[in-house]
């Protein structure tokens, strides 16, 4: 029943793409690989010198790229020669298709939520972060992947950047530190690779040497992988609310598609993954900043794509991929709903904010719909992708990562669907109450992803038309929807009731500490303590030494200086004699 | 500014009792519907703990509850000031 080994990208089917509108008859020489496109963009906007050129830029960018796209299809191109280099910039399945499509999806909406701004810094990522996304998905070699890997993180951090606050420059920092880190990871797996079979091609992979899980460790810290997660939460809410919705959409989706590329099935994915939709729960509930809650929720959305991988059958990667795909939707309509709550009234933290429903019924209304998404109640987009991962969970016989399936979905309706327009909207009045309109873009942006929500949870025949393998799977049967139907309205209750007794956790001022603890205190502490010591040893060696010679020389100066016994003037007399009885002693010892 | 402080005239949505209550009625309802529903429907099983009539709703309700317990017990041991890290 399992797949466990053999080539993905053999597997994957190469049955026509189910798309309404098949551009494949262009075909025409002006194709240029999806990146380009956008890198184009970015570098054009640089140079164009005002602002309403700079949004048509923004707007033409992405259309351009998905006419492109639509009629590229499936296929290997452009293996560029640099010196004695080979970088394959397209290599194309459906696998890689299905991201490509939901990039430039997501680069879209992004760019329309992003009209109000006229950051330059922010509009040139919000077209080369795609970009790189785009690179790295149609990446055909490791070497390609890790040039794209590294321009993700670097075009990304601009974003975090750009808030300009007391604690973005650190938070990037860090953020940029541990991208590029895995970056490295990868290049060495890379090259070790390489140099074992003579070819950085990028399919499947599977773990067995060093160079695999040099690899995977790479993957593992963009997926967020247990103790590796905290860039996410830590950079993540300190990026502007533009910022914060590009960031969500990109990165992480990446890596699930180079795991799903080369490690389906890899069993050890199975247990990490479900560490990851277990443990990011219990710290969203306590988190205070509604933005981190998110960055939390997407590290437990993305063990749920873990877990589907790592199960490695049909149903479980199309699980895996197409819960991917609807991440993007929802968490990016949730994240665009906190940015503009941030926008509007300079506050993300939920015991800050209350009551704006009051004022932002629309705001309120689009969140809840990411909400429901989210949660993947019957007829928004996480219902029709989630239960396809839980589904092949029951069927491969994994009755217990099932049951903390069941429980992180509970966790996440609670967290994500009830908690974050909960606080945000509704809770206590916080008097809040704001006058000026939510800017076009972002509410078009907002409604944009809310309708691909529920037009992808209401009929998956798109969607499921463009899963790269092989699937035979109805989303809609009585009992899924009642299950699901049950498990979130009596979660609801449990979070009402929990509410009532007062045994909820309220929402305070406060920083949790994490895993990141160790680089953010723990790692800084050491070295300082350590440098305390360097220093102490340093003093000790350097007195030491130095009342040593001190003394040394006072002896030589007591032995050999102008009053030293050595520098006597010795009379004749005695000399003689002296030199006399050393040569007696000289002959009897040679006689003897 | 966008932003005002609180005024009292104006009544909103969920300040009407009414409107609150039928909210929370329909709500309720449909809650405890899907737990009757599996009573009468025999759903398709995969696994022998789905047998159980309610075993969704029970399962939903139990992880919350706990989730919520042991996040309390979390807190006490990983809340720290707001600007913990801003040294």
């Amino acid at each position: 029943m399992t797949i466990r080994t053999g080539d993905i990208s053999a597997m994957v089917t190469d049955m026509p793409l189910g798309l309404p509108l098949d551009l494949s008859v262009i075909g025409a020489p002006w194709n240029l690989p999806p990146s380009m496109i956008f890198f184009a963009g970015a570098i054009l906007l640089l140079l164009a010198p005002r602002g309403w050129i700079r949004t048509l830029i923004l707007l033409v960018t992405p259309a351009i790229g998905a006419i492109n796209i639509l009629s590229l299809g499936a296929g290997d191109m452009w293996d560029v020669q640099i010196g004695n280099l080979e970088l394959a910039l397209y290599h194309a399945d459906r696998l890689s298709l299905l991201f490509g499509y939901i990039f430039h999806v997501a680069a879209f909406f992004a760019v329309i939520y992003g009209l109000h701004v006229k950051d330059k810094v922010q509009q040139f990522a919000s077209l080369a972060y795609p970009g790189a996304a785009l690179g790295a998905v149609f990446a055909g070699d490791l070497l390609t992947l890790f040039i794209f890997w590294e321009l993700l993180a670097l075009t990304s951090v601009l974003l975090i950047w750009a808030r300009r606050s007391d604690r973005s420059p650190g938070a990037g920092m860090r953020y940029l530190a541990i991208n590029v880190v895995s970056g490295l990871l990868l290049l060495s797996g890379a090259l070790i690779m390489k140099s074992q079979t003579g070819s950085f091609e990028f399919g499947f992979i599977g773990l067995g040497g060093l160079a695999s899980w040099l690899i995977f460790l790479s993957f593992g810290i963009k997926c967020a992988f247990p103790l590796l997660h905290n860039w996410v939460t830590d950079g993540y809410p300190e990026a502007t609310p533009l910022g914060t919705v590009l960031l969500s959409a990109f990165t992480t989706k990446v890596a699930v598609y180079a795991l799903a590329r080369a490690y389906p099935g890899a069993e050890i994915l199975i247990w990490i993954g479900a560490l990851m939709t277990f443990f990011p729960i219990f710290f969203a509930v306590i988190e205070n900043d509604l933005r981190r809650v998110l960055a939390y929720s997407m590290i437990n959305q993305i063990g749920f794509m873990v877990i589907g991988i790592g199960i490695g059958t049909n149903l479980a990667l199309n699980g895996a991929v197409s819960h991917a795909f609807n991440d993007i939707l929802f968490k990016g309509l949730l994240m665009m709903s906190m940015g503009v709550v941030l926008h509007m009234t300079g506050k993300i933290k939920g015991s800050e904010l209350g009551g704006l429903y009051k004022t932002m019924p629309v705001t309120t209304i689009l969140c809840i719909v990411g909400a429901a998404s989210i949660s993947a109640f019957p007829l928004f987009a996480g219902f029709v992708s989630k239960s396809m991962i839980v589904l092949a969970a029951i069927e491969e016989g994994y009755t217990f990562v099932w049951m903390v399936m069941l429980f992180a979905s509970a966790g996440v309706f609670h967290h994500a669907g009830i908690k974050i327009p909960y606080f945000a909207f509704f809770a206590h009045d916080s008097g809040i109450r704001v006058r000026k309109p939510v800017p076009a873009g972002m509410m078009l942006a907002m409604i944009m992803a809310a309708g691909a929500c529920i037009y992808v949870g209401s009929s998956p025949g798109l969607l499921y038309s463009l899963l790269p393998w092989e699937l035979h799977y109805e989303a809609y049967t009585l009992t899924h929807v009642i299950t699901q139907t049950q498990i979130l309205f009596l979660s609801a209750i449990a979070f009402g009731w929990l509410m009532m007794v007062g045994l909820y956790p309220p929402e305070l001022k406060s920083t949790n500490l994490d895993a990141d603890w160790v680089y953010r205190a723990a790692g800084p502490r050491l070295v300082r303590w350590l440098s305390g010591q360097i220093g102490y040893v340093n003093e000790a060696v350097r007195t030491g030494t130095r009342d040593q010679l001190n003394a040394m020389m006072e002896f030589l100066n007591e032995q050999a200086g102008p009053q030293g016994v050595l520098s006597r003037a010795w009379p004749v007399g005695s000399s003689a004699v002296w030199v006399l009885l050393m040569l007696v002693a000289v002959i009897a010892f040679i006689l003897i | 500014m966008s932003v005002t402080n609180k005024e009292s005239e104006k009544k909103y949505l969920l300040d009407r009792p009414r409107f609150a209550r039928g909210l929370l009625v329909l709500f309720l309802l449909v809650a405890f519907g899907t737990l009757g529903l599996d009573l009468f429907i025999e759903r398709h099983v995969e696994h022998p703990f789905e047998r159980l009539v309610g075993f969704y709703g029970i399962w939903g309700f139990v992880s919350c509850v706990v989730l919520v317990l042991a996040a309390r017990k979390l807190r006490n041991l990983v809340m720290r000031d707001e600007d913990h890290y801003d040294d």
